[in-house]
């Protein structure tokens, strides 16, 4: 064509008769087609905010297309680093978690039992002042510290910041404990600084990507996926290792379909491999790392051969996928993955991760983990509260966990249950669903029962939300305008969350709702804000960044600067006591742990059962996304995956055999049952586990669209393996046998 | 500038890379949104095809939609002339002539068309409205992985028709001799 002849020639029409023009025939002209709606949708914005997406927790910049006061469409900012105008699904479907018909629209109480979700609407005024009340009275009889803060997501700021003001300590997201917790861990004993989000690892430049049981692809953290994109376009290869053959694994050079909890034993023997062939890098190992002799002892009898009866994986395979790993370094990065929290060894498990790391020499190296700075944006500043904690926090305890650099979600619910070290009498939930983000929901049910006071903050009638005995509606992301957002990344910069269309219903943002119980507790010079719109513009004159531009552009993009070796940033240093990258620790030999990761060697399923394994799809961030009606057009329920072989062997399905699409129940080994679920029969599986996507099963009767759909695998967490290091919760450590779903009669 | 548009045979295409597709159906809704496609209906979708036994798979991911076929049946099977070769060569229907009588639905070997609630045949446009804007269909500037690229095949310039002559690339269904263009690289 010359796409330039052509791209000048619609400037011209467009120019001379602007878009009206356009849908009213010149176009259909230009095609010789007759004018249609149908062929010309309209679903342009008059008007185009850009702001950034909440569907999941990556941050991605978007473009929200408003017409006629609607949001009709919501595309990728190509000015945003996260995005570069591109989305996965679920940021296209943020209008479907606007319209959701199920939102929460007014403050209600409670009218009945808890739990059985009944409510009556009331005004902001009486619910604010409830809430305050209640926090009042508890803080009398119990102390601030007898009120915990439960928050996900990016509005959580503003809660933060009523609960240091108010007093207590007790402020916990379930993402560190009962997600990425271990993983921070592992990587700070190593190398004296955790990962964060967005993790600094640089797939795009990588020769080899090697994922363990993180499945990018099917984890659509934006950026990451295009990302190994362009690096498989780049001839990069990927080594998969997963029990499940996940479409990265569909895309490997090397799958190692692996014994489900014996990661350890596979990555020691991959260091057997590098370190006794020589193929790590020496250079990087002499001047920056400590216990490299004692390292090369440990590994020295734990050759692949020794590996092959723990793992599954054969002696070659290891060696093989080892070698190639080894000689793609630096440019081969061992990915650290996300959710870690899977058998209680993930702190050590993330350690054997960053020691290898470290072997390849890919700490500070391009196609490697990278060393990114953020801008410098001074925090937002107002009065410090006079009232201080006079108690650590409630899932402190003497002697566990010691190494736990957050609070534990878990342990404050564990804590709520014991009254120990000291009673907690009052939740405020923000944004979690914690009957699906904490394990075992029984357990939660039974904290909830201590309590005086549950509130609810959030968009739609989760769960938790039906456990209340206040609920807050808030205006979703689309509605309100949040803090600035000024993550590490390779490309520094600072995006704003802004208002897009004003908050539906009676619905409200979190800023207000959380200034507003300020001002009732006496907090009101900590809330020194009329709107969060004065934060960020403060802020943003505090760093000297042009607010008009950071409106309109949706992000400000700072210097880069070098975040690798390769681009010249000068030699690493690393904050661990020895100042070194800690191949042996020191640390974790004084506190009684394993110096040197160890295998461990998983329990068996019992005669009969599958580990329960679970994961992600593409178009759910787990049970947030699960009610919206665009994302259930692409993924409606999920569905339990079981190797073929397998489920020929299955008792009680000889005739017919069990196939794809019937409904089964899951019954876990202590007897818990699931709703039913579909089967998938599958090769793309060991017969020694099942897999199934994290967030369905819904039970909550405001969720009409996911209610029923699917099974919940929370409700099959009864047990979990608590990290000795760290605390987090090892949740692939249950057991399932598959049984009929009971034909309704 | 219109001359020279005349004097070469424009044919728009599209291609989509199997090795980079990781599936996640973002082209699926941005489609969606972008055309208003109502509830139900799908103007393109993904398939995931797995070959082989444990632990010896084989993964192929396909997005797919109408091909756009040179020789299209639905255009020839359609009876009142409501579906056509629009600039391009794209195939588009007409709702105004469409009378919902799906005789395109049968014809068509690719499964590309439904009907929508207001009784007319809807199917994948090359989003012409925005290609006529300069822009990319709403599939391709939504794919995380850059997995889609549309193009005019009749310009060998083109990224489009570059990239089909330097990588290895495949039809649906080539013994139907409908010469679809949409091309799979694999």
């Amino acid at each position: 064509m010359s796409s330039i002849d052509r791209r000048q020639f619609i400037k011209i029409t467009a120019g001379s008769f602007g878009a009206a023009a356009l849908a009213s025939g010149l176009v259909s002209d230009w095609w010789g087609a007759t004018a249609s709606a149908g062929i010309t949708p309209d679903t342009d914005g008059d008007n185009v905010v850009p702001t950034f997406c909440e569907l999941c927790f990556w941050k991605c910049g978007v473009l929200a297309h408003v017409k006629n006061g609607r949001v009709t469409k919501i595309v990728g900012n190509p000015k945003h680093p996260l995005s570069r105008g591109r989305l996965c699904p679920r940021g296209t479907g943020g209008t479907g978690l606007l319209y959701d018909p199920d939102r929460l629209q007014k403050p209600l109480v409670r009218v009945s039992k808890r739990g059985e979700q009944r409510f009556e609407p009331v005004s902001w005024d009486a619910a604010l002042n409830r809430v305050a009340e209640g926090m009042e009275r508890i803080r009398k009889a119990h102390g601030p510290e007898a009120l915990a803060l439960f928050y996900h997501g990016f509005g959580g700021s503003w809660f933060k910041r009523l609960f240091k003001s108010f007093g207590s300590p007790n402020i916990a997201a379930p993402s560190y404990a009962q997600c990425r917790g271990p993983r921070e861990v592992g990587f700070e004993l190593t190398y004296g600084q955790g990962v964060g989000s967005p993790e600094p690892v640089d797939i795009e430049n990588t020769r080899c990507l090697t994922l363990i049981g993180s499945h990018l692809g099917e984890n659509t953290h934006n950026t990451q996926v295009q990302d190994m994109a362009r690096a498989i376009e780049r001839g990069a290869d990927l080594v998969v290792v997963d029990p499940r053959f996940s479409i990265a694994a569909g895309k490997a050079k090397y799958w190692l379909p692996i014994k489900p909890g014996t990661d350890i034993a596979l990555l020691l023997a991959w260091m057997n491999v590098i370190i006794s062939e020589q193929r790590y890098d020496a250079d990087f190992v002499a001047k920056h790392t400590v216990g490299f002799d004692k390292l090369k002892a440990h590994v020295a009898d734990k050759t692949p051969e020794w590996a092959y009866p723990l793992t599954g994986i054969a002696p070659q395979l290891i060696r093989e996928s080892g070698r190639f790993i080894a000689s793609q370094r630096p440019a081969s990065l061992v990915h650290p993955g996300r959710r870690a929290t899977w058998y209680g060894d993930d702190a050590q498990r993330s350690r054997a991760v960053a020691i290898l790391s470290a072997l390849l020499g890919s700490w500070g190296r391009r196609g490697g983990y990278l060393l990114p700075t953020s801008m410098e944006v001074p925090g937002d500043k107002y009065p410090k509260s006079a009232r201080k904690p006079h108690r650590p926090r409630a899932d402190r305890l003497p002697g566990k966990h010691p190494l736990a650099g957050a609070a534990l979600a878990s342990g404050l619910c564990d804590a709520t249950v014991t009254a120990k070290p000291y009673p907690i009498k009052g939740w405020m939930v923000y944004g979690t669903n914690l009957m699906q983000a904490l394990p075992d929901p029984r357990h939660t049910r039974a904290a909830i029962e201590k309590l005086d006071l549950l509130v609810a903050i959030d968009v739609l009638p989760a769960e938790i939300v039906g456990w209340a005995d206040v609920v807050l509606p808030e205006a979703t992301y689309l509605e309100r305008t949040d803090d600035l957002h000024v993550p590490a990344y390779k490309e520094p910069y600072v995006a704003l969350r802004q208002q897009v269309v004003p908050p539906m219903y009676e619905s409200k943002p979190g800023w207000w709702i959380a200034k507003q119980l300020g001002e009732r507790l006496g907090l009101g010079a900590q809330f020194n804000y009329q709107s969060s719109e004065d934060v960020v513009r403060r802020r943003a004159a505090a760093a000297k960044i042009d607010f008009a531009a950071l409106a309109r552009d949706g992000v400000v993009l700072g210097k880069r600067v070098p975040a690798c070796r390769d681009d010249g940033l000068p030699a690493p240093s690393f904050d661990t006591p020895s100042k070194k990258v800690e191949l042996y620790s020191d640390q974790l030999a004084k506190l009684g742990f394993h110096p040197m990761p160890e295998p461990s060697s998983p329990e068996e399923p019992p005669q009969g059962m599958f580990r329960l394994l679970t994961g992600r799809a593409p178009m759910h961030t787990f049970g947030r996304t699960t009610n919206n009606r665009q994302l259930g057009e692409l993924m409606s329920e999920n569905e339990v995956w079981i190797n073929r072989a397998a489920a020929r062997a299955l008792p009680g399905f000889e005739d017919p055999p069990l196939r794809t699409g019937d409904k089964v129940v899951l019954v876990n080994q202590d007897g818990i049952k699931s709703t039913p679920i579909k089967a998938r029969v599958t090769e793309r599986i060991r017969g020694d586990c099942v897999y199934m996507v994290h967030g369905f099963g819904h039970s909550a009767r405001g969720l009409r669209f996911a209610r029923g759909r699917g099974a919940c695998d929370s409700d099959l967490v009864t047990r979990v393996k608590v990290d000795p290091l760290m605390g987090g919760t090892g949740m692939n450590v249950n057991f399932v046998r598959i049984a009929k779903a009971e034909v309704r009669s | 500038m219109s001359a020279i548009l005349r004097k070469r045979k424009k044919r728009y295409a599209m291609a989509m890379d199997m090795r980079k597709c990781v599936g996640c159906n973002a082209c699926v809704l941005a489609c969606k949104a972008e055309n208003d496609v109502p509830e139900g209906g799908f103007r393109c979708w993904v398939e995931i095809e797995i070959r082989g036994a444990f632990p010896d798979l084989k993964q192929r991911i396909v997005s797919s939609r109408c091909m756009h076929c040179a020789d299209a049946p639905c255009v020839s099977n359609c009876p009142t002339g409501a579906s056509f070769y629009s600039e391009g060569g794209a195939v588009q229907v007409d709702p105004d002539k469409c009378t919902g009588c799906k005789a395109c639905i049968a014809a068509c070997p690719y499964g590309a068309r439904f009907v929508r609630p207001e009784g007319y045949v809807d199917k994948c446009t090359f989003c012409m409205h925005r290609v006529a804007k300069g822009k990319d269909p709403a599939c391709v500037e939504v794919c995380p992985t850059e997995s889609l690229v549309f193009g005019d095949l009749g310009d060998p310039e083109s990224s489009l028709a570059k990239l089909l002559a330097r990588r290895q690339h495949e039809t649906l269904k080539p013994e139907q001799g409908t010469e679809p263009h949409l091309f799979f690289l694999s």
